[in-house]
């Protein structure tokens, strides 16, 4: 304990994670708070880290209001309709109205955008993509969150949230600690934007032994968004709503471009249009949300299974038309190269080249975010004008904890945000935080000594066990008083592979596996107190864990709860297969009670704000 | 695949452990040259192989399903504004790419907002971010929807 030095940081806005969200934020807050103190902590290095640390090939998120081409309520129902109908529709009509600043100052920053060479506009590819350069995207977002920030720290991975001791429910900063150092923070600060990750690895991926880290979504992306306030006894929404994402075989190289841009299409292993032979079983389970337009991901994704299951694989994109085009076959490969470039390396490996063979596709095992096609994560208040009164206290993006506010995939309800979506969601999780210390809610917290040295014995003590645990046995990685981070992490994974939907089961599970998986999860987290690490990395793989298992109680209970199945394709309860309007018409939120750890769950209506008839499009 | 580092080229200079996001490129302290010490963990992303001022970094696609023989090689040229790709095919076949990676000279046209206009107590208390409305290219204010328009429950 004594060896390990303890620093402390006072600051006014604490920016937890330095991805697109907390670029955004850090950025932003410097604008409305000009003598305010802003710090940001990254786990790893600002200039390559989160989930675009690899770069992007495309802005998912872009309505081009300046040409007409979409506005915020068309957003709206494009996710609405994605998510089965249940998102925050005020979180995303807000995040939609301000997308296009942020992707506009990008463009002025120096990111490559691609131009339509006929009207001179930004190259879509769909209706809310655009086609970008995006090798350098991180590292110019970067810059500006350094330009802004007071102090940024890499290499430290924070663990806890403080809460104020003198006003009950209140945040007072942030505990964490560097992994090169091995020296322990304590950031006290009046408020604290959570943009950390989401959680990939929480379910058993497809991949085992060395391409354990081929995950589609970032292997260290490892749940902090959703640990960090479900610890803190914040509320959370829709963590039942993992996503399962269809992609190139082993690489989970995307696809998003190929079929919108290069317009290539899936089939069977005999040529057929499968997706068609399932309309009918579709029906059955959600009734008329199989004719919306688009159809949704998730049922894209069932008759996938579908047909998997019956036989009709390996499924195919169709490439083999699309690529005789030298156009497209180079925007093919570069797309993977801007963001995925596993996939190449795959392809090289195996000889497939898309001009002449049709690669196979696959469904990944499923992932906890709140920024792509689903929307799980925390609570939070939306803004003023947009918000019914269940959705707004005070404050926007601030979760249910005074002074806590979040940003990407922190905030749940708030799907299809993306990498633009998430970065102008930090600001406007800034410019609230700012308004708040400027509105004095921020007055007279105190975090005392005792709280931080308590938080600190638990962060290190992963590495006392370790020592302990090693003079009791001769050597190899077995031990009878410890386990080691990657140990404990094929145990969560098995765990939720198996009984909470995941690829072992084709997705499925019911309230009898719900419930062994929670039995399960319990033995694990008493025993990730029996965490042992041998170094200051291993320490940060041992927190890692500790926020995925904590992210996937929370993700369980809420599965358990809703007792539908609302998105087959990403989930089944096979002991309520069908889709249920008259009783899960509404969002699920939960919370975790910090002194007992046990979780309460309750229903929230949704509000539609917007109605459901299209709008011409002026484009 | 996983990143590995090439004896020869390494210098331990360390930019490959200042990168890593997954904090798993290390400096064996027996050889002083980096290494990747959790294959396991490695997402391929390059940033690496990208920021090795000495190309000592390559990529081996993942033992678990990708067949040897093939490589992805990678030039990212800041000063040029450009990143460049050569990809082999185990069966010899190689393909290029160029593309842009920045349209400015770096970090020059991104504002220090310290330096900014101040906003007025008239923006602070509207929905407004930084350069809006303006920055949004619209004629008027940014958009909102009347409450009295929301509609709660089943809507479909």
């Amino acid at each position: 304990m004594a060896k390990h030095k303890t620093h402390y940081e006072d600051c006014d806005v604490l920016v937890v994670g330095g991805g697109m969200a907390g670029t955004g934020a850090a950025f932003e807050a410097r604008h409305w708070g000009r003598d305010l103190k802003i710090v940001c902590v990254e786990k790893a290095n600002i200039d390559r880290s989160g989930a675009v640390a690899q770069g992007l090939y495309a802005i998912n998120c872009y309505m081009g209001m300046q040409w007409g081409e979409n506005q915020p309520e068309d957003h709206v129902r494009y996710a609405r309709n994605d998510l089965m109908g249940m998102v925050r529709e005020d979180l995303g009509y807000d995040m939609a109205r301000h997308v296009d600043s942020t992707v506009h100052m990008f463009d002025e920053w120096g990111l490559p955008m691609m131009k339509n060479e006929k009207t001179g506009r930004y190259l879509r590819e769909g209706k809310w993509q655009i086609m970008i350069h995006g090798e350098s995207y991180k590292p110019i977002v970067a810059e500006a969150a350094k330009k802004s920030a007071d102090k940024i720290y890499n290499r430290i991975m924070v663990t806890h949230l403080l809460m104020d001791e003198e006003k009950e429910n209140r945040v007072g900063g942030a505990v964490g600690f560097n992994m090169r150092t091995g020296d322990f923070h304590v950031f006290r600060a009046k408020t604290v934007i959570v943009a950390a990750g989401g959680a990939s690895h929480i379910f058993k991926p497809r991949a085992v032994g060395e391409g354990m880290g081929r995950t589609w979504y970032a292997p260290w992306s490892n749940g902090s968004a959703y640990a960090l306030p479900i610890a803190a006894g914040a509320k959370m929404t829709q963590m039942e709503n993992r996503i399962v994402l269809c992609r190139f075989k082993d690489g989970y190289g995307p696809v998003g471009a190929y079929f919108l841009h290069l317009k290539t299409y899936t089939q069977n292993a005999n040529g057929e249009n499968y997706e068609k032979k399932w309309y009918d079983h579709t029906k059955e389970l959600v009734g008329e949300y199989i004719d919306h337009h688009p159809t949704p991901t998730c049922l894209r994704n069932h008759a996938f299974i579908q047909e998997t299951m019956a036989g009709g694989g390996p499924i195919q994109m169709v490439t083999t038309e699309a690529f005789q085009d030298p156009h497209l076959e180079t925007v093919g490969w570069e797309n993977f190269l801007g963001m995925t470039v596993g996939q190449a390396v795959v392809w090289a490996s195996q000889n497939i080249d898309p001009k002449y063979t049709n690669p196979e596709l696959t469904t990944s095992e499923p992932y906890v975010m709140g920024s792509h096609a689903t929307c799980s994560g925390a609570w939070v208040s939306g803004p003023e004008d947009l918000s019914p009164p269940e959705y707004f206290w005070g404050y926007n993006r601030m979760l249910t904890i005074d002074g806590l506010f979040g940003a990407g995939d922190t905030v749940g309800g708030s799907a299809h945000k993306f990498s633009s979506g998430s970065f102008t969601e930090g600001r406007l999780a800034a410019k609230a935080a700012v308004k708040y210390i400027e509105d004095q809610k921020a007055e007279g917290i105190k975090v005392t000594d005792k709280q931080c040295d308590n938080f600190k014995e638990a962060v290190y003590k992963p590495l006392e066990n370790y020592t302990v645990g090693q003079n009791e046995i001769t050597g190899g990685t077995v031990s009878p008083s410890y386990i080691s981070p990657i140990q404990g992490l094929q145990r969560l994974q098995r765990i939720m592979d198996e009984y909470v939907g995941g690829i072992a089961t084709n997705y499925m599970t019911n309230a009898n596996m719900l419930k062994r998986g929670l039995e399960l999860l319990k033995w694990l987290e008493e025993d990730l107190e029996n965490l042992g690490a041998e170094d200051y990395h291993q320490l940060m793989r041992a927190w890692e864990l500790k926020h995925r298992a904590l992210t996937s109680q929370c993700v369980t209970e809420h599965t358990m709860f809703r007792e539908e199945t609302r998105w087959p394709g990403y989930y089944y309860r096979g002991d309520h297969m069908k889709l249920d309007d008259d009783n899960w018409h509404c969002l699920t939120v939960s919370r975790r009670d910090p002194k007992t750890g046990k979780f309460s769950m309750e229903k929230v209506p949704v509000y539609h704000i917007v109605d459901e008839k299209e709008k011409k499009q002026a484009s | 695949m996983s990143t590995f580092v090439y004896m020869t080229r390494c210098d331990g200079c360390g930019h490959c452990v200042d990168i890593c996001p997954s904090d798993i490129m290390h400096i064996d302290e027996n050889i002083r040259r980096a290494k990747n010490i959790e294959p396991n963990f490695c997402w391929e992303c390059y940033s690496c192989v990208k920021a090795c001022p000495n190309h000592a970094i390559d990529v081996r696609g993942y033992a678990d399903f990708a067949p040897m023989g093939h490589s992805v090689r990678v030039r990212r040229e800041e000063e040029k504004g450009t990143i460049s790709w050569k990809i082999k095919f185990r069966n010899g076949t190689t393909k290029d790419f160029v593309s842009p990676i920045t349209t400015k000279p770096w970090g020059k046209f991104i504002p220090k907002l310290a330096e900014a206009d101040k906003p007025n107590q008239g923006e602070i208390n509207s929905q407004r971010l930084y350069t809006e409305p303006e920055g949004l290219n619209i004629d008027g204010e940014l958009p909102s929807v009347p409450k009295d328009s929301f509609k709660k429950g089943v809507y479909y």
